[in-house]
């Protein structure tokens, strides 16, 4: 027999190479549009270019007549004006929701949505044809503003609710039981000597997660079951929904998530294009294939963020927070996406962050507007929270003339009242963020620093040193089942692994999430290796084939890890637990005498051993097998998780403001994250700096404008302004490690943190930099010209700041930009 | 159509092409060599990057039949003899990806920029493979990689072609 001499290193917290690499370093890639298979037709779809208009009618004939075109569709044609895309999330039972079509069929409601399609035996003669159909549109006015939206007498995008409030989603503490009454406190401050009510009203702008890979489906309607393949982050939700919304037989239904070229939620979709390709694939009997223009994919791929914060908080004059109030207003856009409704309801959550804050109200209005919906994006209702209360920090600490850091350890949970429950009524495993804090503030030089800063001031220089703070947590791992029921969330949250013990001692990991640039394959490989005692490269990870894995809730909400990767333990117990029987009787030995380390079971106290690999050798063959055993060591486990993931951490972030310009630049970026055990440093240090230049390209670079006519100005990557490599810097990033207690391997989720801590550390920054001249708030993006207009304005030295800003990147409709010169400058500097 | 005659990672091609195809468009479709990605429609992106005679160029603001006479190499021909460029190396090493999507024209950038500056600063790596933009990393460990492989390639060996320099062959280690 064959044993394990050498007990195989550790696995996990190993810094291993990525396994996915190779693929993708030479070109070996499976990306959707790479598909090619015989015959297959190419789509393109007719898109409007009105934000709200009724269709009078649409002319194929000359699109009909080029060569090479096989079909041009309306909406009526494929019956795509029946679909009712889904949303799995209905928030309150009397959430409005509209029709959305796969197509539109009488009324547009977005610049963008698509009205035709075109079907020909090539990308490029559908896309000349698509140019040839001739729409007769009525014009109908935008909706554009939220406020103007919900006022009386507005324009409806949508009549046929009656209003454009989606839904209203309230969280009182008072009423929960949770807390006190934030209205009673907030009123109580107001009239106490000793107390303060700060109030502030903050922007999220309209962001688009732009994905590197464009989107793309192939439906191939020619076998038994038909075959999609997609550039998605949810093959199973997308499979499922497939069946629901059009009918078919799940069962004949198979959805392959080949390599996807990122995500960041804007791939967790039910999308129009791929109801029509499939519909189109259906009535043709043909394969067929939609991919879309970088320029489609940012006019009608979801976009994110997109609220109007007001925020109020009662606090003592010696910094004690007593009360935060928080209204937010959330575009919805023109529909509502698969989990749209329910990410502004995901902040609700974590409005109160890592405070102890002891009354606490929200209130959140969803409205429709004639734009692109919006969905999730990485982070999801919780950077927009995260903004909120990490702003409003600061706005305390200069309104109390409180050192803000100080400020925020008066309030934080300290880390011997670990678990801690909030006054929004979750509880928090574990968490330590002195520990944090105090190593970044060390890693930084904060004190250092702020000297530097004092000097620049002394010397009245030109560039002008901010320091910004964020310490945050945020709620991950999703999720529990059930708390998403009770949010009315339409799905569980559980995660599913099975195990394939082969003969020759190779095992094959099936997981139900779907990774699209984690590192899945590497990670999970590593706590296969580690829970059955195999080699790291003697696994396999199946992911992203609803054929192979059949069960799953896909990758977003950080979870693949968190939940995920608890089912893949749960499953490598199984095993192990269906081995020992097996084992036992090959060694001739009771099952109580057994244990089973590093690939090994070996009768204590003896040398007598056989490995894991031996008894699948076994199982195979299954000549001797004990009685009434079962020949088979394979495994299936799901996990639900009893609590979310609390990962945290203090971001600290210096930049350099030209005063004379505007321009803002990144000086030093520390981050001390906790994201609990970790399974693979490189990786989350990865996971990590993405989730930074996310999170800074918010606050400096990227804005989802549109004009007064909807018309998306940002429609190109010319204009929707990503940062390049020469636009960031190098961060120093490093963990701290509480153990999470809520799941066997403590490890908390990392995929979204550094997106949703750094936006505010950022803007932070960046009114340090400048509150010296009497600027209150800047809106994000903050841009050269909005810094410059917005110090000048302050200081009286040119124009007033909330002259219309249509030049910058960022700025239009929906922007406050007379906010940076509203009235209640506070003056002074932190 | 037009005819062209191109040499593509190493190989004679001969086709009659659309005036206005791309040369990604031919490269993918036509060739199969769908290693090489669109990600834009503005050549803001670069995932299409790819050298035409010796020199990076985004290969959608390239004609197919600009490249008529020319040589092609793109991320699949840089293996030499199954081992790995050293900046595909690097790449690894460094944890310089994570959805892959921009990489082959990273790569390809990046070899570009260390045959014109062998030993790039921090900032010179930044400034230098500006035109190619990657959603998933922040930067970092690209920038991090290319100065690796710049240590890697010394000395002297001629980024796009060498492979006498290159480092082991990719396996899982760590």
């Amino acid at each position: 027999m064959t044993t394990t001499d050498n007990p195989p290193v550790q696995e996990i917290g190993r810094d291993r190479r990525r396994k996915e690499d190779r693929r993708l370093i030479t070109g070996r890639t499976r990306w959707t549009d790479n598909q090619a298979i015989t015959g297959l037709l190419h789509i393109s779809i007719v898109r409007s270019p009105f934000a709200h208009a009724e269709i009078k009618g649409i002319d194929t004939s000359a699109a009909k007549q080029v060569p090479g075109v096989v079909g041009v569709y309306t909406a009526a044609d494929i019956g795509a004006d029946a679909v009712q895309l889904p949303c799995a999330w209905p928030i309150t039972k009397d959430m409005k929701s509209p029709q959305r079509p796969a197509l539109a069929g009488s009324r547009v409601n977005f610049a963008g949505e698509g009205v035709a399609v075109v079907v020909a035996r090539s990308a490029a003669i559908a896309k000349d044809a698509a140019e040839l159909v001739e729409v007769d549109y009525d014009e109908l006015e935008p909706v554009l503003d939220m406020e103007a939206a919900l006022a009386d007498g507005a324009t409806l995008v949508h009549p046929e609710l009656g209003t454009n409030e989606n839904a209203q989603w309230v969280f009182d503490s008072g009423e929960a039981g949770s807390g006190g009454s934030a209205a009673e406190a907030i009123a109580a401050a107001e009239k106490a000597d000793d107390q303060v009510v700060v109030r502030r009203r903050f922007r999220q702008q309209r962001l688009v997660p732009v994905f590197m890979e464009p989107r793309s489906t192939v439906v191939d309607p020619t076998g038994e079951q038909l075959t999609m393949w997609s550039a998605t982050q949810v093959p199973h939700i997308l499979k499922t929904m497939l069946a629901l919304t059009l009918g078919l037989p799940e069962h004949k239904l198979r959805v392959i998530a080949p390599d996807v070229g990122g995500g960041f939620g804007g791939k967790i979709a039910v999308a129009p294009e791929e109801v029509v390709t499939l519909l189109v694939a259906q009535k043709l009997g043909k394969p067929v294939k939609w991919t879309e223009t970088r320029s489609e994919s940012l006019l009608t791929a979801h976009h994110g963020r997109d609220q109007i914060q007001d925020l109020a908080v009662a606090v003592t004059k010696d910094g004690q927070i007593k009360a935060l109030d928080v209204k937010l207003l959330a575009d919805m856009g023109a529909y509502l996406g698969l989990v749209g409704p329910g990410v502004p309801i995901l902040g609700a959550f974590m409005f109160n962050a890592i405070y102890k804050i002891p009354a606490y109200r929200f209130d959140c209005r969803n409205v429709f507007t004639t734009k692109t919906l919006t969905d999730a994006y990485r982070g999801a209702g919780r950077p927009e929270a995260t903004f909120g209360i990490e702003r409003m920090m600061d706005e305390v600490a200069v309104e109390l003339g409180m050192e803000p850091m100080e400020l925020r350890k008066k309030n934080w949970i300290s880390h011997e009242e670990f678990p801690f429950t909030t006054v929004s009524t979750l509880t928090y495993d574990t968490g330590n963020y002195e520990a944090a804090t105090e190593q970044a503030m060390t890693m930084f030089d904060y004190d250092g620093l702020r000297r530097e800063q004092q000097q620049r001031r002394q010397r009245g220089d030109v560039k002008q040193l901010g320091i910004g703070i964020s310490t945050f947590t945020e709620m991950c791992g999703l999720a529990p089942s059930r708390v998403l029921g009770s949010l009315d969330y339409g799905a569980g949250g559980w995660e599913t692994s099975s195990i394939r013990m082969l003969p020759t001692g190779k095992v094959e990991c099936v997981v139900g999430t779907s990774g699209h640039g984690q590192g899945h394959e590497t990670a999970f490989s590593q706590i296969v290796a580690d829970k059955l005692g195999v080699g790291f490269d003697d696994v396999e990870i199946l992911h992203g084939d609803t054929q192979s894995s059949y069960r799953g809730l896909d990758t977003y909400g950080s979870r693949s890890l968190a939940v995920g990767g608890i089912a893949i333990v749960k499953a490598a117990e199984k095993v192990v637990e269906k081995a020992r029987p097996i084992a036992a009787h090959m060694l001739e030995a009771s099952e109580d005498d057994l244990e089973f380390t590093a690939g090994k079971f070996s009768v204590k106290g003896t040398d007598k051993g056989v490995g894991i690999a031996d008894v699948a050798l076994a199982v195979f063959a299954a000549h001797d097998m004990p009685e009434g055993v079962e020949p088979d060591i394979d495994a299936h486990a799901t996990f639900d998780p009893e609590n979310f993931s609390y990962p945290h951490g203090t971001h600290l972030c210096a930049v350099e403001v030209d005063t004379e310009t505007g321009f803002v630049q990144l000086y030093k970026y520390v981050c001390v994250d906790d994201v609990g055990t970790v399974i693979n440093p490189l990786i989350v240090e990865g996971q990590v700096h993405g989730g930074l230049a996310q999170g800074i390209a918010q606050a400096l670079f990227e804005e989802a404008a549109y004009d007064e006519s909807g018309t998306l100005l940002s429609g190109t990557l010319v204009d929707y302004t990503l940062p390049s490599a020469a636009d960031l810097i190098s961060f120093d990033t490093a963990n701290t490690t509480t153990p999470s207690t809520t799941n066997p391997l403590g490890v908390k989720g990392v995929g979204e943190a550094g997106t949703i801590a750094s936006t505010p550390a950022v803007v932070n920054a960046v009114l340090d930099a400048v509150r010296q001249y009497g600027v209150s708030d800047i809106d994000m993006p903050t841009t050269p010209y909005r810094v410059w207009t917005a110090i000048n304005s302050a200081k009286g030295t040119s124009g007033r700041g909330d002259e219309a800003d249509v030049a910058s990147p960022g700025a239009g409709l929906g922007s406050t930009a007379s906010d940076i010169s509203k009235g209640d400058t506070q003056g002074g500097h932190l | 159509m037009a005819r062209i005659r191109t040499t593509v990672d190493g190989l004679v091609y001969e086709d009659d092409v659309e005036p206005r195809m791309l040369l990604v468009q031919y490269l993918r479709e036509r060739l199969g060599k769908t290693g090489t990605v669109i990600g834009c429609d503005t050549s803001n992106c670069g995932a299409c990057t790819v050298h035409l005679d010796g020199l990076s160029v985004k290969s959608c603001s390239v004609l197919a039949v600009q490249a008529n006479g020319s040589e092609v190499l793109t991320v699949e021909g840089l293996e030499r003899d199954g081992q790995l460029h050293p900046v595909q190396q690097a790449f690894h090493d460094n944890h310089a990806l994570q959805c892959g999507y921009c990489t082959p024209g990273m790569i390809m950038q990046s070899i570009d920029l260390l045959g014109d500056n062998p030993d790039p600063s921090e900032q010179e790596v930044r400034e230098g493979i500006e035109g190619n933009l990657c959603r998933c990393t922040g930067y970092q460990n690209i920038v991090r990689a290319v100065q690796d492989a710049a240590q890697k390639m010394k000395p002297g060996a001629h980024a796009s072609t060498s492979s006498s320099a290159a480092a082991p062959v990719a396996g899982g280690g760590a």
